[in-house]
Order: structure tokens, then C-alpha cells, then sequence
């Protein structure tokens, strides 16, 4: 594997007693697409939370394109623990898109995808507008910019939320779930967004879901995690039809026939 | 001396009525100010800026309003006088200070309990596109907090409103106060209070549609009327 912008060195996680991830890990190369799948509670959503800094690591290290995320190199060489500009200069080469979008409902759509690149990133208002109308294009909303996102569909409120992910121009992209929250007629327009990215753009990606062909498509490679570890990786073509673990074999099982 | 009607009381009442209206306005304006304070200082990082909020909250919700009213009036000047201090206070000050502090003490738990209502997936959005935690709290958790607050602070205004009258203890010439004057004079209890009790109504419903169009204003981005 050449160039890690991902890597978990033997990471724990643990809630009070529950351990959720156990000694994993796992690597990522530099624009590839990876799809974890496990059954609920395999700490799956963990891995991408840790990521994005929404929760911090009980034991072992993370490392985001060449440095440690939840740590910093002490005087002496040493790791001490991030310190909040540490965790912000890394945040900002993560993105990550939400279950259930977490669109800001008190602002419209355009202000939700200009607000951090003006705030954030420091651009000026109609820097940050183009290149807001840009990715509105993308992924088909141009015509929406004014709306609220309670006057939108869960599937145009995911979309808008990719596009504010997108403003900040990550090198990784997370995907928690993106498509779970939504009513089956409004899964399509997500994953077709979805798509496009991964057949387009040198973004790395890591996307949890349960939706299996959609994840066997747009992947280079497929994680199954069980038990907070990794059980089985591979191409998705020889995951998917050749599992060569019991576990494996018996979670495919049940979520392919379903 | 000729005979007084309900239309001569009317100038009285209205005198003491416009100070009752500024004292209300003033000490609202004041207790929302200690309200955002408190109740921001409560949620802070910093342990003292917490004590401190909840210490101002805790006294001024746990004592009676005419005892820290009493307190600034008459307590004050001699704790002052003690120490060398001139802290003698008009009555207007001391009122307003009163009235301001107490609506203040409530006001914040309000203002702590709608920022705090604002949910877990606001925060982590904040924190995925990298705002600051002042960022997120003046651009994403107010904005959303604020609408939420509105109602129990119409409440709270109008509980002031009427806590106004306690001023009249400490001989401000509001409301309370002229209609009482009035009825030392003319013993007429039934109208005066009548004629009061419906002064203090049409405050209330101003200050009511007040705090409605208030609430529109901050609150236009939700959908319509839940």
C-alpha cells in the first residue's frame, strides 16, 4: 500500500466498561474509496467520529496524512495529547457528511455552505458564493440556493449537506450512513451525488453503509468490521462473493437476502 | 371640594402608569442583558465565570423580590456608610437595579436551557466544518436558541410587569403607588382598582404583542407555526 493518508495503529476505544474498537488497524492510501460494513454496534461509525474529531481515543494513534491526529509530537520526540489548535489545523483536511444531514435550519442553503469557507477559511463573500454555486450545480440544486432546508426533501437536504462538506475542500471525506435516514425513493439522488465524487474526483472516501451494491460500486475496497476490529478486507468484487471468513459469510448472508 | 369621577383619576393613574411602563422597559432591557450573561457564564469553560454566574443566580432566584429590593433601598446606604462609600441610591436606580437583577436570575436559566436544548448534531456539524466554539455558539447555537426562548421570556416580562408595583414600597410614584394615594383620598376602592386592574391588563397585552413580533423577527427562518 503506498502513502497512507489514513492510518489506525492499534487504536481502543472504549465507552466506561464497552470497548468499542479493540486494537484496530486499518489504513487508508491517498484517493481511494473505502466502504466499511458491519452489523450495528461493530464501532463502524466510531472509526469516522474518531476521524473527524468527534470523539477522542482511548489507547493507540491515528495518523492524517503523515502526522498524528489526536496527539503532537512533544519537544523531546515524544506524543502528548492534540491540543485544540492541533485538532483544528487537522480538522481541516477532514469533511464528513451526517445520518441525518445536520443542515443549520436557520440558515438558507447558500448561507449553510458559505458560512464556514467565509468564517472558517476566510474567503470573501462571493468567493465563497461562486464557489458555493459551483457545487449547488453538482449536485443539482442550483435553483435552491434561497431555500430553508425544512422547505426541502431529506434527499436535497443530504445533497445540500455534500456540498457543504465539499466547500472546504478536504483531502477525506467521511460518510456516516448517508443514505439511512432516508425514505427509499430519495436513496437514488443521494447515491448518484455519491457516485459521481467517487468516479470523478482524487477525494479520498470512507463511507459507513448498509446499502451493499451501492458499496460493492463505487469502492476500491470493501472493511468488514466486527467486534471493533477488522475481520476481512478486499476488492469489493472478491469480498462480496468470495467472504473467506464464517463471520463474513454469515453478516452477508443476512443483510443480502434480507 | 367637588366630587372626583373615574375621569379625573385618569391623569393620576396615567402619571404613575408612565412610570411603571419605563420601569418595566428599563428593567426588562437590564434582566435580559444579566439573563444572556448569567446563563452564557453558566455554560462557560472557565470555572469562576461559572460560579460566579451560578452564585448571581441562585441568591436572586432563592430570595424574595421586596427583600432585595429592601435590601439596595435601605441595607445598601449603611453597608456603605461603613465602609466610606456613598451608596445611597435613588429610588428609580435602586428599583430598576432590584427588578433587573431578579428577572435577570430567571431569565438566565432560560437563556442555559435553550442554548443546551440546541441538539448534540448542531455541535458535531459546527465542529466537522471547524468553527470555533465561539463560532458555533454565536452562529449556530443562538441564532437557534434565541427563537426557543421567546415565549418563557414574554412570561417573564410580564411577571416583571406586575412586580413593578412592589416599587411603590420604597415610595417610587408608579402605578401601584398613585392609585393608592387615590384611594387614601377618595376611599372609591372599586373604581380605582377597577380602572388599575385594566391599566395593568393593556400593558400586558401590549408588552404580549410586543414580544409576539419579537419572536416572528428572530424566529423567521422556522417553518410556519408549529
Amino acid at each position: 500500500m503506498t502513502d497512507p493518508i489514513i492510518r489506525f495503529d492499534k487504536v481502543a476505544k472504549r465507552f466506561g466498561d464497552i470497548s468499542v474498537l479493540d486494537g484496530l488497524d486499518f489504513t487508508v492510501s491517498r484517493g481511494e474509496k473505502v466502504t466499511i460494513i458491519g452489523p450495528s454496534g461493530s464501532g463502524k461509525s466510531t472509526i469516522l467520529r474518531i476521524l473527524m474529531t468527534l470523539e477522542d481515543i482511548s489507547d493507540g494513534t491515528v495518523w492524517v496524512d503523515g502526522e498524528p491526529l489526536w496527539h503532537e509530537k512533544a519537544g523531546d520526540g515524544t506524543l502528548k495529547p492534540a491540543s485544540e489548535a492541533h485538532l483544528h489545523k487537522m480538522r481541516g483536511k477532514l469533511g464528513m457528511v451526517f445520518q441525518s444531514f445536520n443542515l443549520f435550519p436557520h440558515m438558507t442553503v447558500l448561507r449553510n455552505i458559505t458560512e464556514a469557507p467565509v468564517q472558517v477559511l476566510g474567503l470573501s463573500k462571493p468567493e465563497a458564493k461562486d464557489r458555493a454555486m459551483g457545487l449547488l450545480d453538482m449536485v443539482g440544486l442550483s435553483d435552491h440556493a434561497e431555500k430553508y432546508p425544512h422547505q426541502m426533501s431529506g434527499g436535497q437536504q443530504q445533497r445540500v449537506a455534500i456540498a457543504r462538506a465539499l466547500a472546504m475542500r478536504p483531502d477525506i471525506l467521511l460518510f456516516d450512513e448517508p443514505t439511512s435516514a432516508l425514505d427509499p425513493e430519495l436513496v437514488g439522488e443521494v447515491q448518484e451525488v455519491i457516485r459521481k465524487l467517487a468516479y470523478e474526483h482524487d477525494l479520498t472516501m470512507l463511507l459507513v453503509t448498509h446499502e451493499m451494491r451501492f458499496a460493492r460500486e463505487i469502492s476500491d475496497r470493501v472493511c468488514f468490521i466486527d467486534k471493533g476490529s477488522v475481520h476481512e478486507e478486499g476488492a469489493p468484487e472478491d469480498l462480496f462473493t468470495a467472504p473467506q471468513q464464517p463471520r463474513t459469510q454469515e453478516f452477508l448472508r443476512a443483510v443480502l437476502d434480507g | 371640594m367637588d366630587e372626583m369621577t373615574w375621569l379625573d383619576y385618569l391623569p393620576v393613574l396615567g402619571q404613575g402608569a408612565w412610570v411603571t411602563v419605563q420601569l418595566t422597559v428599563w428593567s426588562t432591557l437590564f434582566g435580559a442583558l444579566l439573563a444572556f450573561a448569567a446563563g452564557l457564564g453558566k455554560l462557560a469553560r472557565n470555572a469562576a465565570v461559572r460560579g460566579l454566574s451560578v452564585a448571581y443566580i441562585e441568591i436572586f432566584r432563592g430570595t424574595s423580590l421586596l427583600v432585595q429590593l429592601f435590601w439596595l433601598y435601605f441595607a445598601l446606604p449603611l453597608v456603605g456608610q461603613a465602609i466610606g462609600i456613598n451608596l445611597r441610591l435613588p429610588p428609580v436606580t435602586a428599583g430598576i437595579l432590584a427588578l433587573s437583577l431578579n428577572i435577570g436570575a430567571y431569565g438566565a436559566e432560560v437563556v442555559r436551557g435553550a442554548v443546551q436544548a440546541v441538539t448534540r448534531q448542531q455541535y458535531e456539524a459546527a465542529r466537522a466544518l471547524n468553527f470555533t466554539p465561539r463560532q458555533t455558539l454565536f452562529r449556530i447555537a443562538l441564532p437557534q436558541a434565541i427563537p426557543e426562548m421567546m415565549p418563557p421570556f414574554d412570561n417573564l416580562a410580564i411577571q416583571n410587569l406586575k412586580d413593578t408595583a412592589l416599587v411603590s414600597l420604597i415610595s417610587l410614584a408608579d402605578l401601584a403607588m398613585r392609585a393608592e394615594q387615590l384611594r387614601n383620598y377618595t376611599q372609591d376602592s372599586t373604581t380605582i382598582y377597577t380602572l388599575v386592574l385594566l391599566m395593568y391588563f393593556g400593558m400586558a397585552l401590549v408588552l404580549t404583542a410586543f414580544m409576539r413580533g419579537l419572536s416572528s423577527m428572530v424566529g423567521r427562518w422556522r417553518p410556519a407555526q408549529r
